[in-house]
């Protein structure tokens, strides 16, 4: 008998183009996808050196980092526009499909892919982009690359690679009522810290993780990077393959079941053995807020921001002094007495359609704190208008956010959306680093619902008591 | 790529953990479509007030510190984003070593793209080298083909480099040149299953 593998094995020995003594393996590359910030310098190396992109077919470029969220076709920034443009032309020089700011498949690299049914399970997936790891929700090993190694895979469609060490990451029991695949994550981050899973590939599995929707599981992927591990996966099932049938780039009909038998087999097989095992009863996890300036400083919204006193580490005892002081808290405070004055819904992590669902649920009929601006960025052009289909653009609006056009936005203000120094938001997507939302801005990640919940209160509020409310 | 054999150079200490990739360099700068030029913008917003000036209590504002080739830092470094613009700007600041307990996996792999090393001490071997660094002109050799880092006064460490990294280092390879050496196997897959 075979040695039971992992899903992560599995994919991997598939993978496999060339193997030596000495070398890492040399992996193929099912799928490409590139965004304007991390590829010009690629672009340029080919054609420095005379090069071709190997497989346009298997390439596929979008652009969001810069993409305007008020009046999407003026970008008034000349740099911006200057990649945008490079973004343009290079796509056209190499034969590279795009979804440009004109196109309706428009949309943050991380969600146009699952919803175009470009991201399958079974395949190998790259960007120049952390936060690939989002792709792995449809049990596909998908991974973050610098751009050197975009141009290595635009003009060889392979990378080398060290099979990496497998880590599993069980969530037992169920969520609670009003908490999110975001507090689970979160609170995963918080537990076992922010680098557990560098060197190492997630897979998630455990009745929470099985009850989430594709949405959610994407959610919780695409924070493994956030855990230091470069991808994160979920054995693809039923909720995989209804998400799946029929979008565009998946095999339709006969061919899909196919599909679905060979995707069935990827699942990891009884017995296989993780490099290491961590669990976490999801029963425990509470709403999370985050209060420092990386993910894994987050505590549950009824508690209270840490003292340096909580660790017996020197350097972390400056960490928390410096993030504390970066973030203008009180040692001790409790976090729901924490005032915020911008408020963010969107980015690759919460940005699809049930987010902004959930979040209109919060806030429908109540009001936007006028110390408050609060706004919605969908991830995509089709999620936008879905949304406006359902009403939920007015519910949002009627609540006094403003609703945008899509684009990574204030996740990362490489834009106009900017936090002012000292601003702080409120904010759905991944990253709390300092400056990351604007120079000297303040950054609290928490679920949409949490966002929304904030939004109306001005300050931080158990949404789960909140929602309890009547809308007065 | 410069290949990188030894290597001497003065010791830059920046004792904080978990340095991502946003403070090596802020996203406004990643806009250029160069890669070149990064350097001025390395660790910007702590290098520089919001007007622009040096922040004097900044220690890479230190004199001292001028010239230094060798970066040490707390762990984790590197976390967050895949910006490549980050080993960039590492490098075209002056640095071609650094130094630390642990680095975030895509960092690391971006630098030996780049002909930088990173290296992995201990956490103690690393507080050993920020204190030297921290209290007078600290230099350190870096060897390796022999994979030791030592300074003239006794104190020596051995790391660890796989063999590929350091191969493609020690000659500053072009990695696709290599790679394209096996577009046979590369078709070959592709027959087969693409
Ligand atoms: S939404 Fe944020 S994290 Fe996601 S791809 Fe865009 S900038 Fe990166």
């Amino acid at each position: 008998m075979q040695t039971p593998k992992t899903i992560i094995q599995k994919i991997w020995e598939q993978h496999v183009v060339h193997r030596e003594a000495g070398k890492p393996d040399l992996l193929y590359i099912d799928l490409h996808l590139v965004h304007e910030v991390t590829s010009p310098q690629a672009f340029e190396g080919l054609r420095m050196n005379g090069r071709k992109v190997r497989r346009p077919d298997l390439t596929f470029a979008t652009m969001d980092h810069n993409i305007p969220t008020r009046q999407r076709l003026t970008i008034n920034d000349p740099i911006s526009k200057k990649q945008v443009d490079t973004l343009q032309e290079n796509c056209q020089e190499f034969g590279v499909t795009l979804a440009d700011i004109h196109h309706p498949d428009n949309g943050i690299v991380h969600v146009i892919g699952p919803e175009l049914g470009l991201t399958q399970p079974g395949k190998t997936i790259v960007c120049g982009d952390s936060h690939t790891s989002t792709h792995g929700a449809f049990g596909a090993l998908a991974f973050g690359i610098g751009t050197s190694e975009v141009e290595h895979v635009l003009a060889t469609q392979t990378l080398w690679q060290a099979p990496p060490k497998t880590l599993n990451v069980k969530v037992n029991g169920k969520l609670g009522t009003g908490v999110t695949a975001k507090d689970l994550i979160l609170a995963i981050i918080g537990k076992f810290g922010v680098q557990f899973g560098t060197g190492y590939v997630i897979e998630y599995t455990g009745e929470a993780i099985r009850s989430l929707s594709m949405d959610e599981r994407m959610t919780v992927c695409n924070m493994s990077i956030e855990a230091g591990a470069r991808a994160g996966l979920i054995t693809p099932d039923e909720t995989t393959f209804d998400y799946l049938r029929g979008r565009r780039h998946v095999p339709q009909g006969e061919a899909f079941e196919e599909a679905v038998t060979y995707w069935r087999s990827l699942a990891t097989d009884e017995g296989a053995v993780y490099d290491t095992v961590v669990e976490i009863e999801a029963a425990d996890v509470e709403p999370q807020v985050t209060w420092g300036t990386n993910p894994g400083m987050c505590i549950p919204v009824t508690a209270s921001v840490p003292t340096p006193d909580a660790s017996d580490k020197p350097s972390e005892k400056d960490e928390i002094v410096r993030a504390l002081d970066y973030m203008g808290l009180e040692a001790g405070q409790p976090i729901s007495s924490v005032k915020i004055d911008h408020v963010f819904i969107g980015s690759c992590t919460n940005s699809r359609l049930s987010d902004l669902q959930k979040a209109a649920e919060v806030v429908r009929g109540r009001k936007v704190n006028p110390a408050v601006t609060a706004i919605v960025v969908p991830g995509s052009f089709s999620i936008k208008l879905a949304a406006e289909k359902e009403g939920i653009d007015q519910i949002f609006k009627e609540a006094g956010f403003e609703w945008r056009e899509a684009g990574c936005s204030m996740c990362l203000a490489m834009n106009d959306d900017i936090v002012p120094p000292g601003g702080r938001c409120a904010s759905t997507s991944n990253r709390n680093f300092e400056g990351r939302q604007g120079n000297g801005a303040r950054t609290h990640l928490v679920s949409p619902e949490m966002a929304a919940a904030a939004a109306v209160m001005g300050h931080f509020v158990d949404v789960r008591q909140f929602t309890a409310q009547e809308v007065s | 790529m410069e290949p990188l054999r030894t290597h001497q150079g003065l010791v830059y200490p920046l004792n904080r953990s978990n340095i991502d990739t946003d403070q090596i360099i802020p996203k406004q700068f990643l806009k250029r479509i160069e890669r070149s030029g990064f350097g001025q913008f390395l660790f910007y917003h702590w290098r520089f007030d919001d007007a622009g000036n040096p922040r004097p209590d900044f220690s890479l504002n230190d004199p001292k510190y001028k010239g230094a080739s060798i970066l040490v830092a707390g762990e984790n470094f590197g976390c967050g984003s895949s910006r490549e613009h980050a080993p960039w700007a590492v490098q075209d600041f002056g640095f071609k070593i650094v130094i630390a307990p642990s680095f975030a996996d895509i960092f690391k792999n971006n630098c030996v793209k780049n002909g930088i090393l990173a290296i992995q001490a201990s956490e103690d071997q690393v507080q050993t080298i920020m204190k030297n660094a921290e209290a007078r002109e600290y230099c350190l050799t870096v060897n390796l083909e022999d994979q030791v880092v030592s300074d003239n006064e006794g104190f020596s460490l051995s790391f660890d480099i796989a063999p590929y990294p350091k191969e493609m280092l020690l000659n500053g390879w072009d990695e696709i040149g290599v790679t394209l050496t096996y577009e046979d196997k590369i078709e070959q897959y592709e027959l087969l299953y693409k």
